[in-house]
């Protein structure tokens, strides 16, 4: 319509986020560490949180705080409607078909444990394979060892290649008929690789196995689509997106929540409670017992706000210029070897220098104000596909800045100079 | 004296770059390596003592970072000439003082053991320097 007209006027373009007003959002940045500016690069192990996270947290407990799904008086129905509209939020937000698929739990350990002991134990027979990956975080593989311990399964994992990708051909090679769910994270954590779920989900499926994707680390990344992810369950932590701390989100397709049993008893999780036995709530409210954090999820439907306010596009391009120069600047510090070189990874580098200890290293850095992450990164079994007990780790936003990645090189630089 | 430069000393990095009782002890099981939980550093130790039970030397091996490192080495000439009760006892107060359950003074009375002092106030490193000190109480009382 009218498209000839409207050619004469210049295209509008939405303005582009500007780095210092987007920055000047995150309240902490304002922090100095050991007399320098704070450069967070440690956004993989939690996110910097907005001021408008912040302030709808501070503004459910200044004027709407009350139990919900009880208190039948004014407050108990604002609660009420903040818990449920979070719901409703997330549920778009992923692109789950109905708001029951969403479960609220503290975070992606609780929502994968709820997975491994609900339907673990209601449908892992003995002899039955779990299949993880050699990448997987310790949430991902231990309630599975717990799981299979109680159910007499088997644990199988999944090969890394030398570029840190799945070898998802030996997958479909090996394939054990006897496999009921792959479980497998959207992006690792230290050589940030991003999976290919599509084609797990595919191979998964078409064997008649189910898939659990673990999104804690793409969540604030990319857009995540289940559908056309293709994977059954989905796990994902709000503290990692921008939301605070104790809040998380487990989705499942709605049949196979409907046929899972209840995962913790108490209030909230119950249509009737007898003496011997009870009945249970629906979706999601059977998996949702006892008070949970509605502050919380009040944090996380204001951090989606934030996210789409900044817009996926922005997102990818911001943080995919800053992985680059970040590869290309940890590159250029002599002696240091970084892990992972994925096509398309996300922008977390793990990095080990032969003769200096990563907390050697971290502690140097934060000398400069700069924080990283050193250690196992909860992947002892990757670790040791890697050959090094710990590694350092640098992990960006969008919002981080290229001086704060060009002050990492300097300061690997400085370390390198002081210890050896 | 900045957290950092009072961390790492020079009588830490002495000890870093230059471990007093590092040694082979690839005789010794795997199962017998004590770790740290939160960075996946191991070490192993051998206990050698002379013939009235005064501890020679402590011998150790594995993987840590500059003040891990340093500890084992510094635990080693701080034990020697000790009974294995002595060294026991002595391990027990170093890590009490570090871990804030008793005063940090005690260190003072450790000799070169009180460089560590600077890493009380970091909760996350104070595993680093504890380390083979549990390592060593758990070698000890695995002798008694």
């Amino acid at each position: 319509m009218g498209g000839d007209a409207m050619s004469a006027f210049p295209t509008v373009v939405p303005a582009e986020p500007d780095i210092v007003t987007l920055r000047s959002e995150f309240p902490i940045l304002s922090r100095e560490i050991n007399g320098h500016p704070l450069a967070y690069l440690d956004n993989a192990a939690t996110s910097q949180k907005p001021r408008s996270v912040i302030e709808a947290v501070d503004a459910f407990y200044t004027s709407h705080n009350a139990n919900i799904h009880r208190s039948l008086h004014s407050l108990g129905e604002e609660a009420t409607a903040d818990w449920e509209g979070a719901r409703k939020k997330v549920a778009r937000f992923i692109g789950a078909a109905t708001t029951e698929e969403i479960v609220f739990t503290r975070g992606t350990t609780e929502s994968i444990n709820l997975v491994a002991s609900s339907w673990g134990d209601a449908f892992l027979r003995e002899g039955d394979l779990i299949l993880l990956t050699l990448m997987e975080h310790h949430s991902n593989i231990v309630p599975w060892q717990l799981a299979a311990a109680r159910r007499g399964a088997r644990l199988a994992y999944i090969a890394i290649e030398e570029d840190g990708s799945l070898d998802l051909e030996a997958v479909e090679r090996g394939w054990d008929p006897r496999t009921r769910i792959v479980c497998a994270t959207h992006m690792s954590n230290v050589l940030g690789t991003i999976n290919d779920l599509r084609r797990l989900a595919d191979i998964a499926h078409s064997h008649g196995a189910l898939l659990l994707a673990d999104a804690a680390q793409s969540v604030p990344h990319m857009g995540i689509d289940v559908g056309a992810l293709g994977c059954d369950f989905l796990a994902f932590s709000g503290h990692k997106m921008y939301a605070p701390m104790g809040i998380g989100v487990l989705w499942g397709r709605e049949a196979l929540l409907e046929a899972m049993p209840p995962y913790m008893g108490g209030g909230d999780m119950i249509r009737s409670v007898g003496l011997e036995s009870s009945t249970w709530n629906e979706l999601p409210w059977k998996f949702e017992a006892g008070t949970p954090d509605v502050g919380g999820a009040v944090g996380l439907s204001a951090a989606i706000d934030f996210i789409e306010t900044i817009g996926w596009d922005y997102i990818g391009r911001r943080e995919s210029a800053l992985g680059r120069l970040a590869l290309e600047t940890l590159e250029a510090v002599p002696g240091l070897r970084v892990h992972g070189r994925a096509q398309g990874r996300g922008a977390v580098f793990s990095f080990s220098f032969e003769d200096i200890h990563p907390h050697d290293i971290a502690q140097f850095l934060d000398r400069e104000g700069i924080a990283v992450r050193a250690g196992h990164h909860c992947a002892q079994p990757l670790m040791r596909h890697l050959g090094v007990p710990a590694t350092a780790r640098a992990s960006l936003a969008f919002w981080n800045e290229e001086a704060e990645v060009r002050r990492l090189g300097e300061a690997l630089e400085g370390a390198r100079r002081f210890y050896l | 004296m900045s957290g950092f430069d009072e961390l790492y000393q020079d009588i830490i990095m002495d000890h870093y770059r230059r471990p007093r009782g590092r040694a082979d002890l690839s005789h010794i099981p795997e199962d017998r390596v004590m770790e740290n939980p939160t960075c996946g550093d191991s070490i192993k130790l051998e206990v050698q003592k002379d013939g009235e039970g005064r501890i020679v030397e402590i011998r150790h091996q594995g993987q840590g970072c500059a003040i891990s490192t340093a500890s084992a080495s510094l635990m080693t000439e701080f034990a020697r000439g000790m009974s294995g009760e002595e060294a026991r006892a002595a391990a027990a107060r170093f890590v009490a003082a570090l871990r804030g359950d008793s005063s940090l003074d005690e260190l003072d009375a450790m000799g070169d053991l009180a460089a560590l002092r600077g890493v009380a106030g970091l909760p996350v490193r104070v595993k680093c320097a504890t380390l083979p000190w549990h390592a060593l109480i758990r070698a000890l009382e695995a002798e008694a």
